[in-house]
């Protein structure tokens, strides 16, 4: 009998540690080799992990959550062919213990929420989620008929009741009479609809992967960093009609969005005010002001929140800025974004577009020492002197580090973003000047 | 011109019509049912009715010719004959008493039958050719239920030696040699009756088998009661035309001469929506069909269709449900198609009952099958030949479909179905008592089958 150990690879880039956040297999499957059996997330990527052989997985080398060193065992694995015969399922665990090394995973502050399991006798079970209430079978998906006698159906129908809406808990999720009933005379505010039913139980959710590592980064930010936040109103009518105007011309090429114009205003902001483009190492206590402007572009992901880097964007023009945002937007989405592209930021934006709502508190991205954020746009009425006229407006909120950017330089720095923005030719006039 | 008024007008007294109009009525609502024919509508009058009784006078004559001969029960009787004639006046009369009855309950529930063809003017009048001359009647509901009408074959036209179902129920004397076109079921169920008359039968179908919609599961006892019968069944065969009592069939090895002294053909039936001015409403069609939302409501406001008209399957059950369905609909009832189960059944010999979803449906779904050959009662009665088949959902055991095959299967139809339309589980049917000694036991053991505790196999 072959056992063979699959151990977490160096998935490079100078990764000591991985977390682990998804399982493909567990004790007993069968795998084909190239067959995915893990998924890993480093720093800011996750990784497939594929089995190196054809074979059963034995025991699993952790459970989600936990941190395992590059090196660690991932699997056991009892290697296919010299198993043939055996039809019993996993072997006893005594067999397989002498072949797991008790290599234990190094990392114990970084696993907050699951202690490392022993990846000996007993294969590590995930936790199961204590989420679902005991209720019996489940409204059943639309589309699909409910599955009900003749009798039940018209006593609903007469009520007006959709079945879809009550549980089943006869055989197969069948609805019963009782069911109905028990539908029926729940609570009158019960009655109204499900939106107004009262729910009982809880749903726990472990914090794991990229989710957790927002949390660690977000915490760091608000528990080091003394914000402090200006908010201010802006006219984006011209910079909006230059925006118009260059669309016009694009013909079929993707439209622009403001994006480009804000990393164009920023960088050029930057110029004079190079104290925005550091970053500050407050254990070293230095502040490193960089040349290069590379802007963070805060994006949500279905997994979380990512952010991408809009390299060298000084040198980029608005074309040329939309196209590599929406290229690394793309590749975020799709968690294909490189390690390189989601690392080494000098400043950040964040936008929610239309829900960025009318002021925000962006968190700094540490070590980085501003963040501007985009709030929504809006045609407001605003007096010119004589009269109200309709004026597209929107607000940035920009967040600062208090402990090395004073009050005064931020208010300076948001005023001549403001300018930049209302007069957009300013831009590139004195880029050119 | 004569003038009527009513609230609902159903064009068409079949099962769908009648039914409707006799609900209806019963709710209340001042209703007329137009017929150019008699009541009851293809079912009744040259369908399900008529050619069971055939079916049933050709299944007797032939084990009385079975009894004839040396048999294992020891029973001697001499050859018997048939006068298809008298067989014919029979049927006649379940028939009249069946339309008379139909005629009856209408009356009864206060529906006014109007006798003569109907031609729609707009959504909510039309013109009713009578013996008395035109009547015009204005309804505030319509509903069309005119059915279906044999397909006609370019090759074949109806006429002469060239039979359609109906004019093969009407027959007086026992063709010596008759050819049928079309292997599904209405053509296998009126061939095989006339073999076991004594006609010598060919079944001339264009598909690769008989009963194409069946699995071949379904339809091997079939083929082989078929070939004990002597009936020739050409496959991949095409008919090509009569002459002088010789038909050309085009098979895929060459042509092949059928002589036949009758030539049926059942190529299947097309829904009657032309010829009554419904063109005119321009509605929504699906395919050939009128196309119904869930209460058989039409694209315009006030018709509504049922039956053969609204699509497959063309089932007299199906049009007599819709039927009601409608007649709620039209009294402000808050019915809605719901069904879960559409039985049906091909009186062949062996029967055929399929409800639910058939294995090659739901290619997840688990089976379970039970034969025939291990009930007792099949023994007894000579035929145990069939099975009764169970599809479920592997988990839950939910039973997703039910089909047999098998003499005297029809019968379980509507167990099938209630299983269906219940939601039953195998556990259900496996724990309910099916009485001893019945066909029935095969559903209950096939349901043993499936949760892997058969008792009898």
């Amino acid at each position: 009998m072959a056992i063979s150990i699959i151990r977490v690879p160096d998935v490079g880039e100078g990764v000591a540690q991985v977390e682990l956040v998804e399982w493909q297999v567990k004790p007993g499957d069968l795998v084909r080799e190239d067959d995915v059996i893990a998924a890993v997330m480093t720093d800011k990527a996750t990784v497939e992990i594929p089995s190196l052989f054809a074979g059963r997985i034995l025991t699993l080398g952790g459970a989600i959550g936990e941190t395992l060193a590059v090196g660690a065992v991932l699997v056991t694995i009892e290697r296919e062919g010299e198993a043939e015969g055996d039809e019993a399922a996993p072997p006893p665990p005594t067999e397989a213990a002498p072949a797991a090394p008790p290599e234990k995973p190094a990392p114990k502050a970084a696993a907050p929420v699951a202690a490392p399991a022993e990846p000996s006798a007993v294969p590590p079970q995930t936790v199961p989620p204590q989420s679902v209430p005991p209720q019996t079978g489940a409204p059943r998906p639309e589309g699909q008929g409910p599955l009900a006698s003749p009798a039940v159906r018209a006593r609903a129908r007469a009520a007006g009741v959709d079945l879809r809406q009550v549980r089943g808990s006869g055989p197969a999720g069948r609805i019963l009479g009782a069911d109905l009933s028990a539908f029926l005379t729940a609570p009158p505010q019960a009655a109204a609809g499900p939106a107004s039913r009262r729910r009982e139980g809880t749903e726990q959710i472990r914090v794991i992967g990229l989710r957790r590592r927002i949390a660690d980064r977000m915490a760091l930010a608000n528990a080091r960093i003394p914000h402090i936040t200006v908010i201010e109103e802006v006219d984006v009518t011209a910079v909006e009609e230059l925006r118009a105007a260059m669309n016009a011309a694009r013909g079929d090429r993707p439209k622009l969005t403001l994006l480009p114009f804000l990393c164009a205003a920023l960088c050029r902001a930057v110029t004079d005010h190079p104290e925005m483009n550091a970053h500050f190492d407050d254990e070293a206590g230095i502040v490193t002001r960089h040349r290069p402007v590379h802007v963070g572009i805060a994006t949500m992901t279905e997994a979380g929140l990512v952010v991408p880097v809009l390299r060298h964007a000084e040198a980029l023009g608005p074309s040329a800025a939309a196209a590599e945002i929406a290229r690394l937007a793309e590749a975020a989405r799709n968690g294909k974004a490189t390690r390189e592209e989601l690392t080494g930021s000098t400043i950040t934006i964040t936008s929610l577009g239309p829900l960025g709502a009318i002021a925000t508190t962006p968190i700094i991205n540490h070590p980085e020492v501003a963040i501007l954020g985009v709030n929504k746009m809006a045609m407001r009425p605003m007096w010119d002197g004589s009269q109200f006229v309709p004026r597209r407006m929107m607000n940035l909120s920009a967040s600062f580090d208090h402990r090395v950017i004073d009050g005064w330089d931020a208010a300076r720095f948001v005023q001549r973003l403001k300018q930049l923005l209302e007069t957009p030719a300013l831009i590139f006039m004195e880029a050119e000047a | 011109m004569k003038r009527a008024t009513c609230r609902v007008l159903v064009i068409g007294a079949g099962p769908g019509g009648y039914v409707c109009a006799i609900r209806a009525g019963q709710l209340g609502l001042d209703t007329i049912v137009v017929e150019a024919a008699a009541p009851g509508g293809t079912c009744l009058n040259v369908g399900c009715i008529p050619s069971k009784a055939l079916i049933h006078a050709a299944s007797e004559f032939h084990t009385a010719r079975h009894l004839a001969g040396t048999n294992a029960l020891g029973i001697a009787v001499a050859a018997p004959t048939i006068d298809l004639a008298q067989t014919m006046a029979w049927k006649d009369g379940i028939v009249g008493r069946l339309t008379g009855g139909v005629a009856g309950l209408l009356r009864k529930a206060g529906v006014r039958v109007v006798a003569g063809q109907a031609r729609i003017i707009d959504g909510k009048s039309v013109e009713v050719a009578t013996q008395d001359g035109p009547l015009h009647i204005d309804t505030e509901h319509l509903v069309i239920a005119t059915g279906s009408r044999p397909q006609p074959l370019a090759a074949l036209p109806f006429g002469g030696d060239i039979l359609s179902s109906t004019g093969a129920l009407a027959l007086t004397e026992v063709p010596g040699r008759l050819a049928v076109v079309g292997g599904g079921y209405i053509g296998l169920e009126i061939g095989t009756a006339l073999a076991k008359l004594g006609a010598a039968v060919t079944v001339v179908e264009a598909g690769p088998r008989l009963l194409p919609q069946y699995d071949a599961d379904l339809t091997r006892p079939v083929a082989a009661r078929l070939k004990a019968l002597d009936v020739t069944v050409l496959t991949e065969a095409r008919a090509q035309g009569l002459a002088d009592g010789v038909l050309t069939v085009t098979l895929p090895e060459g042509e092949q001469q059928v002589a036949a002294d009758k030539v049926l053909v059942t190529v299947g039936r097309a829904p009657a929506t032309t010829g009554f001015g419904l063109e005119s409403l321009q509605l929504d069609m699906k395919g050939p069909f009128i196309a119904v939302d869930d209460r058989c409501r039409t694209s315009m406001r006030g018709v509504h269709a049922i039956g053969d008209v609204t699509g497959d399957p063309m089932l007299a059950h199906r049009a007599m449900a819709q039927g009601a369905l409608v007649a709620e609909v039209i009294a402000g009832g808050n019915a809605v198609w719901d069904k879960r189960a559409m039985p049906a059944v091909c009186f062949t010999d062996p029967e055929i009952v399929t409800v639910g979803q058939l294995p090659a449906d739901t290619p997840g779904a688990a089976v379970a099958t039970f034969p025939f050959a291990g009930n007792g009662r099949s023994m007894t009665l000579e035929r145990d030949d069939g099975f009764v088949r169970i599809v479920h959902d592997r988990a839950s055991g939910l039973v997703l479909g039910i089909q047999a095959v098998g003499a005297g299967v029809s019968e379980l139809a509507g167990q099938f179905a209630l299983a269906i339309e219940m939601a039953a589980t195998l556990t259900d049917i496996a724990a309910t008592i099916h009485a001893h000694p019945t066909l029935g036991e095969t559903v209950q053991e096939a349901a043993l089958r499936g949760l892997g505790r058969a008792l009898h196999a």
